[in-house]
C-alpha cells in the first residue's frame, strides 16, 4: 500500500484526498535518503538563513500521531504545482498567528503538521529549528522537532494559537 | 521604591499576597493578556526579520518593561507586592521552597504532568489555561526532565564576564553577553531554565506558569549585575540597524519606551 493511499484512509475528506494526491512526491521522497535541497527546485527566491539547505519533506506515523512536513514555498501560489492550502487537509481557514497578514504559513520556512493541525516552527540562524511546543530547545531537523512535539503533547491536539 | 527580593527570603505573608494578586489578575482576564502578548512576540521574532522580544539585543529591555508592566498590574491589586526572583543557581532542586504548596505548587505528576497541588493546580479551579498551544487545560510541569541540571553559578559568572553587550548579526547566532544569557549560545542560561521546568514553560505560552516572572526577574537581575561589572559597556547597537531595536528606538508593543529608558533599573526598583 502506498503512503498516499494510507493518507486517504486516515483522513477521508475530499480536500485531504486531493492533498494526498498532490503530496505524492513528498511521500515518495520520504523513503529516499536525505537529498540536497536543490533537488526539489526551491532554491529560487527562497530565504535560507546562512545558506542552509532545506530539509527533506517527511510523512510518517510516530507514536500514533501522523506527522508530516514540507518546505513552505512548495505550496506558494507562484510555484503553481502545489496549488492551494485546501490541498493540505482543508485547514486554509485555520486561525494562524499571521493569518491576518497573509496565508497561514507566511513567514515560515517549513510547514509541520501533527494529525493535520499546524505546528508553528521557526528556523534559527545556525540552521537548527524550534517549534511553538518546544520553543527554548533547538532541533537539527523539522522531523526531530515534530517527534519531540508528539512526545510533549502526550496525545493532546494542537490548537490554533491566540496571540491577542 | 519597590524592592525585589529573592523568593527564598519571602515571608509567608509576602508569598500569600503575591499569589493572591496573581490569581486576581487571572480572574479578571488581565493575566491572559500578558500571555497573548508574549506568545505574539515569540512567534513574530525571527533571526532574519523584525525581532524585538527575543533573539535580539532588546530581549533584556523588552522583558524588563514587560515585567514592570506585570508588576504594576500586581500592585494595582495589592500595592505592597513586588516581583520576587528565583536564583536557580542556588535553589536548583524540585524540593526548593519555591515549589511548595504555599507558593507556586510542585512538580507535575507522572503520566500527564499535571501539577496536582498548590494555588495553581487545576483542581482549585482558579488557573485555567485559556491561551494555550494544545488542548490541555491544566498547568503542567516536569522539573528536571527536559534537561537534568539548572545552570550553575560558575556558568553564570562565565557569561557575566563577557564584555560586549551584543554583536552583529544581532540574533540567536551572536557572540555576546545578551545571546549567552538568552541561551542560544554558550552554557545556555535562560533557555535551559524554561526547558528544565517543562510543561507550559517550554512553549511560546510560557507565562502560563507563574514561575515565568520569577525566572525572568532573575535574568533581569543578571543584566543589572553585568552592568555593574562592565560600567563602560553599553547597550548595542546604537543606530540604523534594520529589524533590530537600537538604543534610542521605541519598542513594540508600547511604542513609547526605548532601551535607553530602561538601562537604569533603579529608577523603577532595586534588588535586595
Amino acid at each position: 500500500m502506498s503512503r498516499p493511499t494510507r493518507r486517504q484512509m486516515l483522513h477521508g475528506s475530499a480536500a485531504t484526498l486531493a492533498g494526498a494526491v498532490l503530496a505524492a512526491p513528498v511521500a515518495l521522497s520520504n523513503t529516499a535518503a536525505a537529498r540536497p535541497a536543490a533537488g526539489h527546485g526551491h532554491s529560487e527566491g527562497h530565504q535560507a538563513p546562512g545558506g542552509h539547505e532545506m530539509p527533506e519533506p517527511f510523512d510518517e506515523v510516530y507514536q500514533g500521531r501522523h506527522i508530516e512536513g514540507w518546505p513552505a514555498d512548495e505550496e506558494a501560489p507562484e510555484n503553481g504545482s502545489r496549488a492551494s492550502d485546501a490541498s493540505h487537509g482543508g485547514h486554509g481557514s485555520r486561525a494562524h498567528p499571521r493569518s491576518g497578514q497573509a496565508g497561514p504559513h507566511e513567514g515560515m520556512d517549513f510547514v509541520v503538521r501533527i494529525d493535520n493541525d499546524d505546528l508553528h516552527v521557526m528556523r534559527n540562524a545556525d540552521g537548527t529549528w524550534i517549534s511553538l511546543v518546544n520553543h527554548y530547545e533547538t532541533f537539527t531537523t523539522p522531523r526531530t522537532l515534530a517527534r519531540a512535539a508528539v512526545r510533549e503533547l502526550q496525545g493532546a491536539d494542537l490548537v490554533p494559537v491566540v496571540t491577542g | 521604591m519597590a524592592v525585589r527580593k529573592n523568593q527564598a527570603d519571602l515571608t509567608a505573608t509576602e508569598k500569600r499576597n503575591f499569589v493572591d494578586a496573581v490569581l486576581e489578575l487571572k480572574r479578571s482576564g488581565r493575566y491572559d493578556e500578558f500571555i497573548s502578548t508574549h506568545n505574539a512576540f515569540i512567534i513574530g521574532d525571527t533571526d532574519n526579520g523584525e525581532r524585538t522580544g527575543h533573539r535580539s539585543p532588546s530581549f533584556l529591555p523588552w522583558h524588563r518593561r514587560f515585567l514592570l508592566q506585570f508588576e504594576e498590574a500586581l500592585q494595582s491589586i495589592t500595592p505592597s507586592v513586588t516581583l520576587p526572583y528565583w536564583d536557580w543557581t542556588v535553589d536548583r532542586s524540585p524540593r526548593s521552597s519555591l515549589w511548595a504548596d504555599d507558593f507556586l505548587g510542585g512538580d507535575g505528576r507522572s503520566g500527564d504532568g499535571r501539577v496536582p497541588s498548590g494555588p495553581f493546580a487545576f483542581g482549585n479551579g482558579k488557573w485555567p489555561m485559556n491561551i494555550r498551544v494544545d488542548g490541555r487545560t491544566f498547568l503542567r510541569r516536569s522539573l528536571g526532565t527536559g534537561v537534568r541540571e539548572l545552570p550553575t553559578r560558575a556558568e553564570v559568572d562565565r557569561v557575566l564576564a563577557m564584555t560586549v553587550y551584543d554583536a552583529a548579526p544581532w540574533n540567536s547566532s551572536s557572540d555576546s553577553f545578551r545571546n549567552n544569557v538568552e541561551g542560544w549560545r554558550g552554557p545556555n542560561l535562560h533557555n535551559r531554565v524554561h526547558v528544565w521546568v517543562g510543561g507550559q514553560m517550554t512553549t511560546g505560552a510560557s507565562p502560563n506558569d507563574p514561575v515565568f516572572w520569577l525566572h525572568h526577574c532573575f535574568i533581569d537581575k543578571l543584566w543589572a549585575e553585568w552592568q555593574r561589572l562592565h560600567p563602560k559597556s553599553g547597550y548595542l547597537p546604537t543606530g540604523n540597524t534594520p529589524d533590530v531595536v537600537d538604543l534610542h528606538d521605541t519598542m513594540k508593543p508600547w511604542n513609547d519606551v526605548t532601551p535607553a529608558d530602561l538601562l537604569d533599573h533603579t529608577k523603577f526598583y532595586t534588588y535586595a
